[in-house]
């Protein structure tokens, strides 16, 4: 039972963070149709900024909320510089550029941080706390909480403010959209900026745990789009429960079977879910209507 | 109120608006007709930005709209409801209005919705409903009512009438001759020919991107060549 119980809160800490990647993926797919694979490193960022803006004397939050920033900074940027552009080029060519993006943001990283690991203090303590005889790190319900308010509040953005109904519009009919005098080049930015902002609180709540270093992006993208494609790409909700899913499935994997396979099981879900259900857990089928 | 002088647009080297010149005076219904291919669509996306032009003019009360991006000619007060409805399909009803009035910042919001939910009674029975639920008659009359959210001066309506049954199509265009008494001015295109002419003050028979006929409506119902190629009587 604790074993069981040890696996579950590993599983759920890194699947939340799976989870954020996913909603990033998200967001910027219903936004624009791209699938953003530069989202691991606003992850990157958001650690790696924390880590040395706090190693140059400032307070921890005040040093999240610059990392923060500046993701969202490079996100904007992203979408001015490489997205806008090329509006209008088909969808493999704008992920090509999201990749390409995703090298560079790697490159730079390498030589204004550096290519060692780093770690962040745990926000409260590294004291485990015991729960029926699991030790659960107190870092990890800094990020299981941190990841409920990062979903509520996207929830309550999308759902209650017009703004973030004028998303979802945007998402479902993009010539409609435009035709209400809905600036959809304003709310593809809305949705880098977004984006980048909830990688790099994933990428600040985790790195106590994981460490970060300049190339902690790239699985952590490979593994959001896996969760992403597991819940149907698309779906905030299915980006959620895709995440923790494809976390536990990780942590009993490593656990029961052997942690050698533990990267192996996030690209055995892409396959099985390309095979078997190519539009998710909760993804709708894509029906062409004439 | 629109001046359309000389417009051009293509897809890719496909030109299909080759230089049409209409216009439009405040409070009439004017008809655009034609065959399948004429340029209507194209034309009324053109006006609307989201479709380039490539040459001519346009002006909304006498300033030049055509370089303007899609957002800004519905804030000046150009809205449309356009072909295949379009509406947001996984939005409820309230909210495809909602975001129909994006551009606003009045209180008068909510007042306007109901003139809507009164002019189509069965929208306010849905209002709670998914659009992408309602049946096509219902998506239209949402589509349209979506587009008089925007508190449009010109209201641009892209085949209201599409693959609807007669009753709801008498039940459309009753609702556009109102919207006329309301001080709308309406440019309807329509391949529905003569239901739309005998409700239009003046009509434009469009024929491979260039204005073949126009006149009043009534007169170009009458008139024998008209008849003949595009409204399938003799």
């Amino acid at each position: 039972m604790a074993e069981f119980l040890q696996f579950l809160f590993s599983g759920l800490t890194v699947g939340a963070v799976y989870a954020l990647v996913a909603l990033g993926f998200t967001l910027i797919y219903n936004a624009s149709g791209v699938v953003n694979f530069a989202q691991g490193e606003f992850v990157m960022l958001g650690g790696m900024v924390t880590v040395f803006a706090a190693a140059a004397g400032i307070p921890l939050l005040l040093a999240a909320l610059i990392a923060i920033a500046a993701a969202v900074a490079i996100g904007l940027l992203l979408h001015r510089l490489a997205i806008e552009p090329a509006r209008g080029a088909s969808a493999v060519t704008l992920i090509i550029i999201t990749i390409g993006a995703s090298i560079l943001l790697r490159g730079l990283a390498a030589i204004v941080f550096d290519k060692q690991f780093h770690k962040l203090p745990a926000f409260t303590g590294d004291t485990p706390i015991d729960i029926m005889g699991a030790a659960v790190q107190p870092q990890s319900f800094w990020v299981l909480g941190g990841t409920a308010v990062v979903v509520l509040a996207l929830y309550v953005f999308l759902e209650h403010t017009i703004t973030g109904k004028a998303v979802l519009a945007t998402a479902a009919n993009r010539l409609a959209a435009r035709l209400v005098g809905i600036n959809t080049t304003t709310i593809m930015a809305l949705a880098f900026g977004g984006s980048a902002a909830i990688g790099a609180i994933a990428g600040i709540l985790v790195t106590p745990i994981t460490l970060t270093s300049y190339d902690v992006g790239t699985l952590l993208a490979l593994k959001g789009f896996a969760a992403a494609m597991l819940g149907g790409m698309g779906n905030p909700v299915g980006a959620v429960v895709g995440g923790l899913l494809l976390g536990l499935l990780e942590a009993f994997g490593a656990g029961y079977l052997s942690s050698t396979y533990k990267d192996a099981f996030a690209f055995l879900v892409i396959l099985i879910v390309l095979f078997a259900a190519p539009q998710g857990l909760f993804g709708r089928r894509v029906v062409e209507r004439v | 109120m629109l001046e359309v002088a000389n417009l051009k647009s293509a897809y890719g080297r496909i030109e299909v608006l080759k230089g049409v010149s209409i216009d439009v005076k405040a409070g009439e219904i004017v008809a655009l007709v034609g065959s399948n291919g004429a340029g209507k669509t194209t034309l009324l996306r053109t006006l609307s930005g989201v479709q380039p032009a490539t040459g001519g003019e346009i002006r909304f009360n006498g300033q030049r709209i055509d370089r303007l991006p899609p957002h800004q000619r519905v804030q000046l007060g150009i809205t449309q409801s356009p072909e295949g409805r379009q509406v947001f399909g996984p939005l409820t009803v309230e909210d495809n209005l909602r975001l129909g009035a994006y551009r606003r910042r009045d209180k008068a919001i909510d007042e306007d919705r109901d003139r809507v939910f009164t002019m189509f009674p069965v929208l306010a029975e849905k209002r709670s409903l998914l659009a992408g639920g309602l049946s096509g008659g219902q998506q239209q009359m949402l589509a349209i009512g979506r587009a008089l959210m925007g508190k449009p001066k010109l209201l641009l309506l892209d085949e209201p009438s599409l693959g609807l049954s007669p009753l709801l199509v008498d039940q459309i265009l009753d609702a556009i001759v109102s919207l006329k008494k309301d001080g709308i001015t309406v440019l309807l295109v329509e391949q529905n020919a003569s239901a739309a002419l005998a409700i239009a003050d003046r009509g434009y028979v469009l024929e491979t991107g260039k204005v073949a006929y126009s006149g009043a409506g009534s007169a170009l119902l009458a008139d024998p060549q008209v008849k003949a190629a595009y409204l399938g009587i003799d």
